[in-house]
C-alpha cells in the first residue's frame, strides 16, 4: 500500500483503526521525499526529526485509546511565509535567512490542536511575489508532471509537494492566485477562502488586504477537512470575521442539479490558450450534464483588475516589507552608517521582482501620485466588487479557467514580468473582491493538468466545495498521479 | 522697524497611561529595563498584526471631549511610512485624513482677558522607541535601541494657528496639560516625554491676513523653553525680514544651552510619508451611546472647577486659577477646606508656604509631608489663639520636614502662645520703660508708634505673644500710665 498518495480522510481512518501508525505514515512520506525531492525541490526546509516526534506523540495517544481529530497524524507541508515557532521562516528570501519566529501562526496553532504532523517549509516565490517559484531567493521548484516546467506560484512548493506525494496536505497563501494557479498547474485542489475567514496572524504579509491562507490537497474532501481546521475567528487578526465555521464535509454531495453557474466572458476570451479552453468547455458540458444551468455572464470591470492589483498589492507590499532593514533580524550588510546599511542590506537581500514591486508601490503612494494611482485603484476595486455582487444576484457560482495556460517552461517568462503577471489574470479579481474561489482539476492538455475555478459569494465555501466535489466525482481527475 | 505679528500653532503629543500598549498587550509603563516591555507585535516581527486597545480609544475620546471636540463616529487608521531604527516596522500606525476628533477649543487667560484657541484635530497613534547613542548622534560608533516605548499610545493634539505670542503659546500648552491631566488619561510629564510640544511659527506684518512662511521648532523640553524658543524664533524671523531676506520653510531645533533655534532639515529634505489606509485594522466605528457614556463620566475640568472656587468659596480669580492648574492641587485645597471652613486662608497657605516648600524640595503635592488634615489643624491652632500666625509658619516648616502633627511640634518646641495677661504685662511695662519717646509719639496721635511697641513685645517673647492681646494690653498700660 502506497500511503503517500492515499487521501487524508482515508489515512485518518487507517490511523484510527490502528491499521497504520503515524510514524509509519510520516516515514513513508520522507521516503518518498528522499526519492523525488532532488527533482521537485518542493521544500526549503524538511522537519524530519520534529515530524517523527509529532507522529510518535500521535501514536502514543492512539495507543492510549484517545479520540483524535480527523487530521491527527496527517503529514502537512507549510509554505515558508507561515510562521512555526522555532523554525526558520524565510519567505524564500535571503533577507530573512536565519529568522526564527518565536511564535506560531494561528493556523499552525489550530493544526497543532488537530495533531497534524508538519513535514517542513515549502518553496515559494520570494515574499509570495510571482507565479512560478522562479522568484525564490534560493532555487526554483519543478512541476511533478513535467520537471522542465514550473509548478506555478507563489505556493509552488506546497502544490508540488502535494502532487508529488511529498506531503498529504499543504498550506498555501493566496494574494492574487497564489494557491489556485499552482494547484491548477500541479493537478491538485486549492482553495482561496473569503477574506477574513482564516486568520492571517503569523502569515508574513505581502499585501494585507488581499492575503489569505488556504488549503492545498489532492482531493476535494481533504480540502474541506483542512479548511475546516483553518477557518474561524481570531482575536489577533482584526480583519478576521466572527463567524461560525460549518463542517465543510457536510456540503460534499455529488449533486448540483439546478445550480446556476455563470461563466464570465472576460475569463474565456482572448489570452486563454486553446488547450485550456478545450478543457474548460468539456467541464461546462460535464456540469450541464449534472443538471447545472450554465450561462454566460459578464464582469465588466475585469480588464481593470490587473492594473488595479498591481497598484494596490505593491503599495501595501512596499510598506509591509519596509521592516526588513537589517536592524533587528535576518540579513545585515554592515556599512559606515545606518542609511547605507539599509540600502546595502535591501539591495543584496531582495530579489529583482521584490525590488520591482517595492518601487512600484512606493511610487504609487508618493505625494502627487497617490490620487492618480492608489486612490484610483481603490475605486476600481470597489467597481470590481460590485461586478461580483451583481453576478451573484443571478448565479450561485461563477466558473472560469484557473489560469490562461497550463504550466509553462522554467525560464519561459522570467524576462517578461508582464507575461508572468498575465498568468494570474483569471484569479486576481477574486482577491480584490475578497470572495472565495477553488481550483479543481478539470482535465488535461496533453500530459499537463488544467484547472478550473469556481468562484462564490462571501462565505460560500461550502457551495464551492460541493460543486468541485460533484465535478471530481464525475471526472475522477484528482485520482491521477504524475509519473515521477 | 515695522510692526509684526506672530502666528503660532502647536502640535502636542500626549502619552496615554493605559496599562498596555495601543496594539498589543505589552506593558505601557515608563521606566522599565531596556527592552523589557516588548513582544512580537510591538517589535513588528514578520507576520504579526495589530489589535486596537479599547481603553486607548476610550482615553482618546475622553481627552477629545474635554477639549470640546466633535468625536467622529467613523475614523480610520493610516500608515505613516518612514525609515528610522527606533520604528521597527518602518511605518507608524497613525490617523491621517479621518482623525478621532476635530473642531475643539480651549480657553486661556491673556493680558486682555480670556481667549479661545481652536483645536483642529485630535488623533491616535503609536509611539516609536528610543535610540541610545554613545555620545552624540553624529559621532557615536553604534547606537542601542530600546523598544519599550514602541507602541505606547499617543494622542496628537493640533491647535489652530490662533496663538499670537510666546506667552499665549505657553498658556495654551499649560492649559492643555491641565485639562488632559484632569481627565486622568496621562501624567503629562514633559521631563519623561509623556507630553511633547512642537511649535509652528510664522511672522507677518501687523494687520495682514495672509500667513507668512512658517518654521517648525522641535526639541522643546519645558514650557519655559517653549516660550523662549518662540521668542527667539520670532525675533529671528523679523530680523531676516527686516534685512530684506526670506524665511525658509524648515524644521529647526531649539538649543537650550545656547538659547537659539538651529536648522534641522529643509522642506526639500522633508519626508514624503506616503500615508495610506492601514489594511490590518478595520475603520474605527463608535456608537453614540459609548461616546455619551464617556462624556457623562468626565470629571470636573479646570475651568468649571475654577468657576466653582470663585462662586462657592469666594476666592479671587487669581487664587482659583492657581489652585486649578492640576487636579491634585485643587483636591488638596478642597480636602483642607472640608476640615477648616475659611477657603481664602487655606488658599493663602497652599499657594504660599506649601507651594514654596514643595518647589524647594521638588515634591509633588500628592507626596506632601503635610497632609491636608494637618494643615487644617494648624490653621485651627492659630484661630484658637494657641499659636500666632507668625509662629505657625515655623511650625509648618517643621511639619513639612518631619511629617509631625502641628500639636506635637508646638509642644516639643514650646511654641504655645503666651496668653497669660500678668506675664505679658510685665514685658509690656519693660518695653514702655525702655521706649519713652515712642510712647510719647503714640500719645500725640502717631498710631504707627504702637505697632513698633507691639513688635518689641513680640521680640521679647520670641513671637509667642498673642498679638491682639499685646495690642490691647499696650493701649491699656499706656492709658493707665497717664493717670
Amino acid at each position: 500500500m502506497d500511503l503517500c498518495f492515499l487521501p487524508a480522510y482515508e489515512l485518518g481512518r487507517l490511523l484510527r483503526e490502528r491499521k497504520i501508525s503515524a510514524v509509519e505514515l510520516t516515514g513513508a512520506i520522507f521516503s518518498r521525499l528522499d526519492a523525488v525531492e532532488d527533482k521537485v525541490k518542493a521544500y526549503l526546509l524538511v522537519l524530519r526529526e520534529e515530524a517523527l516526534e509529532q507522529a510518535r506523540v500521535v501514536d502514543a495517544a492512539l495507543a492510549a485509546g484517545e479520540e483524535l481529530p480527523p487530521l491527527a497524524g496527517i503529514p502537512l507541508a507549510v509554505k515558508d511565509n507561515i510562521c512555526i515557532r522555532g523554525v526558520e521562516t524565510t519567505c524564500a528570501s535571503r533577507i530573512l535567512k536565519g529568522f526564527i519566529p518565536p511564535y506560531d501562526a494561528t493556523v499552525i496553532e489550530r493544526l497543532r490542536e488537530q495533531r497534524v504532523v508538519f513535514t517542513g517549509k515549502t518553496n515559494m516565490d520570494e515574499f509570495a511575489m510571482g507565479s512560478s517559484t522562479e522568484n525564490s531567493g534560493f532555487y526554483p521548484s519543478a512541476n511533478p508532471w513535467d520537471l522542465a516546467r514550473v509548478p506555478g506560484g507563489s505556493s509552488g512548493g506546497s502544490a508540488a509537494a502535494v502532487a508529488a506525494g511529498e506531503a498529504v496536505l499543504a498550506l498555501g497563501s493566496d494574494t492574487g492566485g497564489s494557491i489556485r494557479q499552482p494547484a491548477a498547474f500541479c493537478g491538485v485542489v486549492g482553495l482561496k477562502p473569503t477574506y477574513g475567514l482564516v486568520s492571517r496572524y503569523g502569515l508574513v504579509a505581502f499585501a494585507s488586504s488581499l492575503d489569505q491562507i488556504g488549503p492545498i490537497a489532492r482531493n476535494v474532501r481533504d480540502c474541506a477537512l483542512l479548511l475546516g481546521a483553518l477557518a474561524g475567528h481570531d482575536r489577533r487578526d482584526s480583519t478576521s470575521v466572527p463567524q461560525e465555521v460549518p463542517d465543510y464535509t457536510g456540503f460534499l454531495v455529488p449533486e448540483i442539479k439546478g445550480f446556476r453557474i455563470g461563466v464570465p466572458r472576460e475569463y474565456t476570451g482572448e489570452g486563454i490558450a486553446p488547450e485550456v479552453r478545450a478543457v474548460f468547455e468539456r467541464v461546462v458540458d460535464v456540469l450541464t450534464g449534472l443538471g447545472a444551468v450554465v450561462a454566460e455572464t459578464s464582469l465588466p470591470h475585469t480588464r481593470y483588475a490587473l492594473p488595479a492589483y498591481y497598484l494596490i498589492a505593491p503599495a501595501e507590499a512596499s510598506s509591509n516589507l519596509a521592516r526588513y532593514d537589517g536592524v533587528r533580524y535576518g540579513l545585515r550588510v554592515p556599512a559606515e552608517d545606518v542609511v547605507t546599511m539599509y540600502k546595502k542590506t535591501r539591495s543584496r537581500g531582495f530579489g529583482a521582482e521584490v525590488k520591482r514591486r517595492v518601487m512600484l508601490g512606493t511610487y504609487a503612494l508618493s505625494a502627487g501620485y497617490y490620487e492618480a494611482y492608489y486612490l484610483k485603484a481603490l475605486k476600481v476595486r470597489t467597481l470590481i466588487r460590485r461586478d461580483f455582487d451583481a453576478a451573484f444576484e443571478k448565479f450561485d457560482l461563477l466558473l472560469s479557467p484557473t489560469a490562461p495556460t497550463p504550466a509553462f517552461r522554467i525560464g519561459e517568462k522570467v524576462a517578461d514580468p508582464l507575461a508572468m503577471y498575465l498568468s494570474d489574470i483569471c484569479t486576481l479579481a477574486v482577491n480584490l473582491a475578497g470572495v472565495p474561489a477553488i481550483s479543481v482539476p478539470g482535465g488535461f492538455a496533453g500530459h499537463l493538468p488544467v484547472g478550473v475555478q469556481f468562484i462564490g459569494p462571501p462565505f460560500a465555501e461550502g457551495r464551492l466545495l460541493r460543486a468541485a466535489y460533484a465535478l471530481e466525482q464525475e471526472t475522477g481527475f484528482t485520482a491521477k498521479r504524475p509519473a515521477l | 522697524m515695522k510692526n509684526y505679528e506672530a502666528v503660532i500653532g502647536l502640535e502636542i503629543h500626549v502619552e496615554l497611561k493605559t496599562t498596555s500598549k495601543i496594539f498589543c498587550s505589552s506593558s505601557a509603563h515608563f521606566g522599565a529595563e531596556p527592552n523589557a516591555n516588548i513582544c512580537p507585535v510591538c517589535l513588528g516581527l514578520p507576520g504579526v498584526l495589530p489589535v486596537l486597545n479599547r481603553r486607548v480609544v476610550e482615553y482618546g475620546i475622553r481627552a477629545a471631549l474635554a477639549l470640546n471636540c466633535e468625536v467622529a463616529r467613523f475614523s480610520k487608521f493610516d500608515r505613516k511610512n518612514y525609515y528610522y531604527p527606533d520604528l521597527p516596522k518602518n511605518y507608524q500606525i497613525s490617523q491621517y485624513d479621518l482623525p478621532l476628533a476635530q473642531h475643539g477649543y480651549l480657553e486661556i487667560d491673556t493680558g486682555n482677558g480670556r481667549k479661545r484657541i481652536g483645536i483642529t484635530r485630535v488623533h491616535l497613534e503609536e509611539d516609536a522607541g528610543k535610540l541610545v547613542h554613545q555620545g552624540t548622534v553624529t559621532t557615536t560608533p553604534y547606537s542601542l535601541v530600546d523598544y519599550n516605548r514602541t507602541g505606547v499610545p499617543l494622542l496628537e493634539i493640533v491647535s489652530e494657528p490662533d496663538i499670537r505670542s510666546p506667552e499665549e503659546a505657553r498658556a495654551y500648552a499649560e492649559k492643555l496639560r491641565s485639562i488632559i491631566q484632569f481627565t486622568g488619561i496621562s501624567d503629562c510629564k514633559m521631563e519623561e516625554g509623556s507630553l511633547r510640544v512642537d511649535a509652528n511659527v510664522s511672522v507677518r506684518p501687523a494687520g495682514s491676513q495672509e500667513f507668512g512662511v512658517k518654521t517648525e521648532i522641535k526639541n522643546v523640553n519645558s514650557f519655559r523653553a517653549l516660550q523662549r524658543a518662540l521668542a527667539y524664533e520670532i525675533e529671528r524671523q523679523i530680523a531676516v525680514m527686516e534685512e530684506g531676506g526670506r524665511i525658509v520653510q524648515e524644521t529647526r531645533t531649539w538649543d537650550e544651552a545656547k538659547g537659539v533655534t538651529l536648522p534641522l532639515r529643509s522642506k526639500e529634505e522633508a519626508h514624503d510619508y506616503r500615508y495610506f489606509p492601514e489594511p490590518d485594522l478595520p475603520p474605527l466605528v463608535l456608537t453614540r451611546e459609548w461616546v455619551e457614556e464617556i462624556y457623562r463620566s468626565l470629571p470636573e475640568l479646570p475651568d468649571a472647577r475654577r468657576e466653582r472656587y470663585i462662586n462657592d468659596y469666594a476666592l479671587p480669580a487669581y487664587d482659583a486659577g492657581v489652585l486649578t492648574v492640576t487636579r491634585e492641587i485643587g483636591d488638596y485645597f478642597e480636602a483642607c477646606v472640608r476640615l477648616y471652613p475659611y477657603p481664602k486662608t487655606v488658599s493663602n497657605w497652599v499657594m504660599g508656604e506649601l507651594a514654596r516648600l514643595l518647589n524647594a524640595t521638588n515634591t509633588e503635592i500628592t507626596a506632601s509631608p503635610v497632609r491636608p488634615g494637618q494643615l487644617a489643624t494648624l490653621l485651627k491652632l492659630i484661630d484658637d489663639g494657641i499659636i500666632s500666625g507668625k509662629i505657625a509658619k515655623t511650625v509648618f516648616e517643621e511639619m513639612f520636614h518631619t511629617g509631625k502633627d502641628p500639636e506635637e511640634v508646638v509642644q516639643e518646641q514650646g511654641l504655645v502662645q503666651i496668653t497669660d495677661e500678668a506675664a505679658l504685662k510685665a514685658v509690656i511695662q519693660k518695653v514702655i520703660a525702655a521706649n519713652p519717646k515712642v510712647v510719647a509719639d503714640y500719645k500725640q496721635g502717631k498710631d504707627k508708634a504702637l505697632g513698633f511697641l507691639v513688635g518689641q513685645v513680640m521680640k521679647e517673647t520670641k513671637g509667642k505673644a498673642n498679638p491682639q492681646l499685646v495690642n490691647r494690653l499696650l493701649k491699656e498700660s499706656i492709658a493707665n500710665s497717664d493717670n
